[in-house]
C-alpha cells in the first residue's frame, strides 16, 4: 500500500516547525502507526537524513509513553485506542496521513513528534498520593473492600498518563486525567485520608498548567485506557466537597 | 567439549563468597536484620544515596530511602517515572500469605522458587523474598493498587505459572500496571516531599569508581546531549533486564544493559548471563517490520490446546485440519501436565515443532492454540469472562477472532535471569554498587516462576535495600561525596565523551538498529531454546566479527548536542555486541542443561534438561577480563558455590 506522510518536523522548542511530505511505497495493513514511523525512519537512516524522533516503549498500550496526533484525533481514527495499536488498515491506498505532535498550550514540543508531558506528574506531586510509608501498613485482608468498589477503582486507576485527553480537548484541559487520579484514590481506603486535601492541591496545579474544561467530551473518546467521562464532573464534585468540607479527608 | 577449548576463552577465577549468614537459611533474614548497622535520623539527610532506574525496584527503593530521610537522587531515562517497563506486566504479583486452607506457606513458596529455577538460584534469598513478601500486598494496597476483590470484600487469589497453590494477587489483567503506578507516585511524594530528586530524560552511561568503591554515575542528558557526573555514597541499579538483547522480545523498546554492563566493565562480576527466559505464549512475527513481540499471558494455557499440523508444511485453514490430523505434542509427550508443563519445557517443545518444519501461519513460525474444546465444554460466555481481554488484545493485534480461528503462538524472549552478581545484601562484587530488581539475579535461578518478578521487584526496592544500603552508609559517615574535579570523575566523563565522539564520528553505512537485528539473528540461532556446544564457538566467532563491523560500519546521523535518539540506540547496542558474547561463553562455559539453559548434550534419556549437580550448583559470576598479564583479554569466571539445605537437590519430572 502506498501512504503519503505529512510529518511535523520541528528542531528544538524554539525553531520553526513545518510538515514534511514523505512517501512509503510499502506500507502494509498489519503496520501499526509506530511501525510505519520506524519504516519512514528507516527510509530516512538509508538516504542520510534525520530520522523522525517520536517516542514509544511498551508498543502494548499500557505505559503511554505514545502519543501523536494523526489527522487531528490524538493517537489516530480509531477510538480509545493507542497509537502503538493503531493499524495502517485504517486507511486506503494513496492516503494522505498527517503525523504531528501532540498539540496544547500546557505540551511543549522538544522535538519532531515528542514533547514534554511532565506537567502531568506534576499534578501528581501536588497530591496525588497516599501517605503511608513502608512498612507501616495494616493487613490489607483487614481493610474491607467491596468487589464492586476495587473494580470502579481499577477503570479510573487504568489511565495511561499518555496526555491524548488533554490534546483532544480544544482548551487544553487536564480534567479527565485528574479527575481520574481523584476518583481512584477516593475509593481507596487509604486514599480517603486525604481525599479533601488532595483535591484543593490537585486541581490548584491542574489549573495553573492546563486549560479549563466545557464539558466537550472528546478527552473520553480519544482516552486509550477507557476512562470514564463522568471523571471531569469529579474534579468539580471533589472540588467542592473540599470546599465545603474544610477537612484533610 | 574439549577442555582446551573453553580455556583459550576464559580463566577459571576464584570462590566467592555470598555472606549468607552461617544459619538456617530460613534464619538467615532475621539474623542479618540483627546485626545491620543504622544511621541515626539526623545523619540520614547528610547522605546521597543515586538510584538508577524508576522501575517497581527503582521507584521503591528511592520512595523506602527517601521517607527514611536520605537525600536520594533518582535517574530515568523515560521522561516519568511510571513508564519504566514494569508497567506492562500483566498476571499477578506472589505473595506467600498462605491465608486459604489449600496449604501454602513461605517454606512451600521457597520449594517452589527453588525447584523451578532448577537449583541455581540461592536459597536464603528466596527466604527472604517470601518472607518480606508477605507484606508487599498491604504496603501496595494502602499506597493505591486496587487489587481485585471477593464478594466477601477479601482480596482475591489465582494460581499461576505450575504452582499448586492460590497464591497470585492481581488487578485484572494490569498488576504490572497498578504496582508501577503506586509506586511511581509514592516516589513522587518523595519528590514533593524534596527529599527525592528526580532526573528524567537523563540516561546513565557510566559508573565512577574511586579505590574499588562505587561513587557516582555519568549521565546523558537526552534532550541537550550534555554529558556530566554527579558523586555519591551508593549507588543502586535498578535497570531492569538484559532480554532485547535478542532483537525482538517482549520487552518494553528501550529496555536495555547499558548501566549494567558499564558497572561489569567497571568491576561488578555478571551472574549466569545465559539464563534467559523464553515464554511460550507470545503472538509471533507476522512481518518483518513487526517492531517487538507482544506476550500472551500464560493463564491461556489452562483452557488452550496446542498443536500443530501432523504433516510438515500444512498451509490448510486450522478448521478444515480433521482432528486425527492434529498433533497435541504437549499432550502427548507429557500426559501428566500436558499444556501446563513449565515454560522452559513448553518453549523448546514448540520451537522444536517450528523448526522441524511444522510450523503454521504465513511465516510458518507458530503452532496454534486452540479453544474449540474449551469453548464446547464451558460455553462462550465463560470462556470471554476469562480471557475476554487477552482475546481483545489478539484480535487488535492480527484482526483475528479467536473464537473462531485457533490462535497463533510462539516463543519469545521474555526475562533474563542473569544480571550483576549480588551477595545476601543486595550488594555487587563492587563496594558501595547494589542491585535491585531484574537487573541482579540469585531468586530466580534458570528459570524464573511466573509473577515472582513483581514480587522481587516490590521485596528488593521497598523492604530489603532500605535495610542493607544503610548498613553500608553507616561506615561513612561524615565523610562528602567524591568531588567532581576528583580524576576519578574527569577520567569516566572524559571516557565517555570519547565513545560518543566515536559514534557520532564514524563515516558509517548502516544505523545502529541493521546491527541489533543481525545479533538477535546469532542469539535465536544458538543461544536460544536450545544450546548446541559445538556450535557456539561459532557464535563467539561470529559475534566478534559483528561488533567489528558494527565498529567500522555504524552510521549515527546528527550530533551529539541535542536530542539523537540513533545515538542512544548506537550506545546500546554497542553494548549488547560485549554482552552477548559473555552471554554465549557463559552458555559454552557452563557444561550441563539447567532450567531455561538446555544444552543438546545434556539430556536425560526421555529428552530433558539433566543437571550436573556434582560440577555446576554454583553461580557463575564472571568477571572483566583483565587487560595485562597472562589471562589478558579473556573474561574470569568466578563461582559461589549454593548449598541447599531446605530443599534437597531433585530432579524435576513433568512427565
Ligand atoms: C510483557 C511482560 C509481562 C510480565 N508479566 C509479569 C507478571 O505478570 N508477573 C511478574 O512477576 N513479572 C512479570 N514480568 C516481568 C516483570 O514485569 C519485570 O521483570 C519487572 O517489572 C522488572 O522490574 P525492574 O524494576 O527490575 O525494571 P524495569 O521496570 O524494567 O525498570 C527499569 C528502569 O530503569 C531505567 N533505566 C534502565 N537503564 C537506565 C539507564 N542506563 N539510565 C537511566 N535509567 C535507566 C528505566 O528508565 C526504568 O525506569 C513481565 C514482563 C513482561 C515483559
Ligand atoms: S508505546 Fe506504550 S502505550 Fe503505546
Amino acid at each position: 500500500m502506498r501512504l503519503i506522510l505529512e510529518v511535523w518536523r520541528q528542531a528544538s522548542p524554539q525553531a520553526q516547525g513545518h510538515f514534511e511530505p514523505y512517501e512509503i511505497a510499502d506500507a502494509r495493513e498489519e503496520m501499526s502507526l509506530l511501525e510505519l514511523l520506524d519504516r519512514l525512519n528507516h527510509q530516512l537512516i538509508e538516504a542520510n537524513q534525520d530520522p523522525v524522533a517520536f517516542e514509544s516503549d511498551c508498543r502494548e498500550g499500557i505505559c503511554g509513553t505514545c502519543g501523536i496526533d494523526v489527522n487531528g484525533t490524538p493517537h489516530g481514527p480509531e477510538d480509545n485506542v493507542p497509537a502503538c495499536g493503531q493499524h495502517v488498515r485504517s486507511f486506503h491506498d494513496g492516503d494522505t496521513v498527517r503525523i504531528e505532535p501532540f498539540r496544547a498550550a500546557g505540551f511543549t514540543i522538544i522535538r519532531d513528534l515528542i514533547v514534554d508531558r511532565t506537567g502531568l506528574d506534576r499534578i501528581i506531586q501536588a497530591g496525588g498520593t497516599v501517605a503511608v510509608d513502608a512498612g507501616t501498613a495494616m493487613d490489607a485482608d483487614s481493610v474491607l473492600v467491596t468487589h464492586e468498589q476495587s473494580e470502579q477503582a481499577l477503570d479510573f486507576a487504568a489511565c495511561i498518563g499518555c496526555g491524548a485527553c488533554v490534546s483532544a480537548c480544544p482548551n487544553g484541559a487536564a480534567y479527565l486525567f485528574t479527575g481520574a487520579k481523584l476518583k481512584h484514590l477516593s475509593l481507596m481506603p487509604h486514599g480517603r485520608m486525604e481525599r479533601g486535601k488532595r483535591a484543593v492541591s490537585m486541581v490548584a496545579q491542574m489549573e495553573h498548567e492546563f486549560g479549563p474544561c466545557s464539558q466537550i467530551g472528546e478527552c473520553a473518546l480519544a482516552c486509550p485506557a477507557g476512562v470514564p467521562l463522568s471523571a471531569i464532573a469529579t474534579v468539580n464534585a471533589e472540588r467542592l466537597r473540599a470546599m465545603l468540607r474544610h477537612r484533610d479527608n | 567439549m574439549a577442555e582446551t577449548d573453553i580455556d583459550a576463552l576464559r580463566v577459571v577465577g576464584r570462590e566467592i563468597d555470598g555472606h549468607v549468614p552461617d544459619v538456617a537459611p530460613a534464619l538467615a533474614w532475621e539474623d542479618r536484620l540483627l546485626h545491620y548497622n543504622l544511621v541515626n535520623p539526623s545523619n540520614r539527610r547528610g547522605f546521597t544515596i543515586i538510584v538508577v532506574g524508576t522501575g517497581l525496584a527503582g521507584a521503591a527503593a528511592a520512595a523506602a530511602l527517601g521517607e527514611l530521610g536520605y537525600n536520594v537522587e533518582v535517574f530515568t531515562y523515560h521522561d516519568m517515572p511510571r513508564r519504566a517497563h514494569s508497567v506492562a506486566a500483566q498476571g499477578g504479583v506472589n505473595s506467600p500469605r498462605s491465608r486459604k486452607v489449600d496449604n501454602d506457606s513461605i517454606e512451600r513458596f521457597v520449594k517452589d522458587t527453588i525447584k523451578g529455577g532448577d537449583f541455581r538460584g540461592r536459597e536464603a534469598d528466596a527466604f527472604r523474598l517470601g518472607q518480606e513478601g508477605v507484606r508487599v500486598i498491604d504496603h501496595m494496597q494502602a499506597i493505591g493498587a486496587p487489587f481485585a476483590r471477593e464478594y466477601g470484600g477479601q482480596l482475591a487469589t489465582r494460581s499461576f505459572g505450575g504452582v499448586q497453590v492460590s497464591r497470585t494477587y492481581y488487578t485484572r489483567g494490569q498488576t504490572g500496571q497498578q504496582l508501577e503506578i503506586a509506586s511511581a507516585h509514592a516516589l513522587s511524594r518523595q519528590v514533593a516531599a524534596g527529599t527525592c530528586h528526580l532526573h528524567a530524560r537523563q540516561e546513565m552511561l557510566d559508573l565512577i569508581v574511586k579505590d574499588g568503591r562505587a561513587c557516582g554515575i555519568v549521565v546523558r542528558d537526552l534532550v541537550s546531549g550534555a554529558v556530566r557526573a554527579m558523586t555519591a555514597h551508593a549507588v543502586i541499579l535498578a535497570t531492569g533486564g538484559y532480554g532485547n538483547i535478542y532483537y525482538k522480545a517482549t520487552l518494553a523498546k528501550n529496555s536495555n544493559a547499558t548501566a549494567i554492563w558499564r558497572a561489569h566493565k567497571r568491576g561488578a562480576y555478571f551472574a549466569n548471563p545465559a539464563f534467559v527466559q523464553i515464554h511460550p505464549t507470545a503472538l509471533p512475527l507476522m512481518s518483518q517490520w513487526q517492531s517487538k513481540k507482544i506476550l500472551m499471558s500464560e493463564s491461556l494455557r489452562n483452557d488452550g490446546r496446542i498443536w500443530a499440523p501432523k504433516a510438515k508444511g500444512d498451509t490448510r485453514d486450522p478448521n478444515a485440519i480433521p482432528e486425527d490430523e492434529r498433533d497435541y505434542f504437549l499432550e502427548r509427550r507429557y500426559p501428566a501436565f500436558g499444556n501446563l508443563v513449565p515454560r522452559d519445557v513448553a518453549s523448546r517443545n514448540i520451537r522444536e515443532r517450528i523448526d522441524a518444519g511444522y510450523g503454521v501461519g504465513p511465516l510458518a513460525n507458530a503452532v496454534y492454540l486452540d479453544f474449540r474444546d474449551a469453548i464446547g465444554r464451558l460455553g462462550r460466555s465463560v470462556v470471554r469472562e476469562r480471557y475476554s481481554n487477552l482475546f481483545d488484545m489478539y484480535t487488535e493485534q492480527t484482526g483475528e477472532d479467536p473464537f473462531t480461528t485457533p490462535m497463533r503462538i510462539a516463543p519469545s524472549v521474555h526475562f533474563t535471569m542473569g544480571g550483576l552478581w549480588s551477595d545476601f545484601d543486595m550488594m555487587t562484587s563492587i563496594p558501595g554498587l547494589f542491585v535491585g530488581g531484574e537487573c541482579g539475579w540469585s531468586y530466580h535461578g534458570a528459570n524464573r516462576l511466573g509473577a515472582n518478578s513483581l514480587l522481587s521487584g516490590c521485596v528488593d526496592g521497598w523492604f530489603t535495600l532500605p535495610y542493607s544500603v544503610p548498613n553500608y552508609l553507616a561506615g561513612y559517615l561524615g565523610e562528602p561525596v567524591l568531588p567532581l574535579d576528583d580524576p576519578a570523575v574527569t577520567e569516566t566523563l572524559a571516557e565517555v565523551e570519547a565513545r560518543t565522539q566515536r559514534l557520532t564520528a564514524n563515516k558509517g553505512i548502516h544505523g545502529p538498529d541493521y546491527f541489533a537485528e543481525r545479533l538477535g539473528g546469532i542469539l535465536d540461532v544458538y543461544a536460544s531454546v536450545s544450546r548446541n556446544p559445538a556450535d557456539l564457538p561459532g557464535a563467539i566467532r561470529e559475534i566478534r566479527a559483528l561488533r567489528d563491523q558494527f565498529w567500522r560500519e555504524v552510521k549515527v546521523i546528527g550530533t551529539a548536542d541535542r536530542l539523537n535518539q540513533e545515538l542512544e540506540t548506537a550506545g546500546r547496542v554497542a553494548d549488547y555486541l560485549e554482552l552477548a558474547e559473555l552471554l554465549v561463553l557463559d552458555a559454552l562455559d557452563r557444561d550441563e542443561s539447567a532450567g531455561a539453559h538446555f544444552r543438546t548434550d545434556h539430556v536425560t534419556p526421555d529428552g530433558e534438561a539433566m543437571r550436573d549437580d556434582d560440577h555446576w550448583t554454583f553461580v557463575s559470576a564472571w568477571q572483566a577480563p583483565p587487560t595485562t598479564g597472562p589471562g589478558a583479554g579473556k573474561p574470569i569466571r568466578n563461582y559461589e558455590p549454593l548449598v541447599f539445605t531446605a530443599v534437597p537437590l531433585q530432579q524435576r519430572n513433568y512427565k
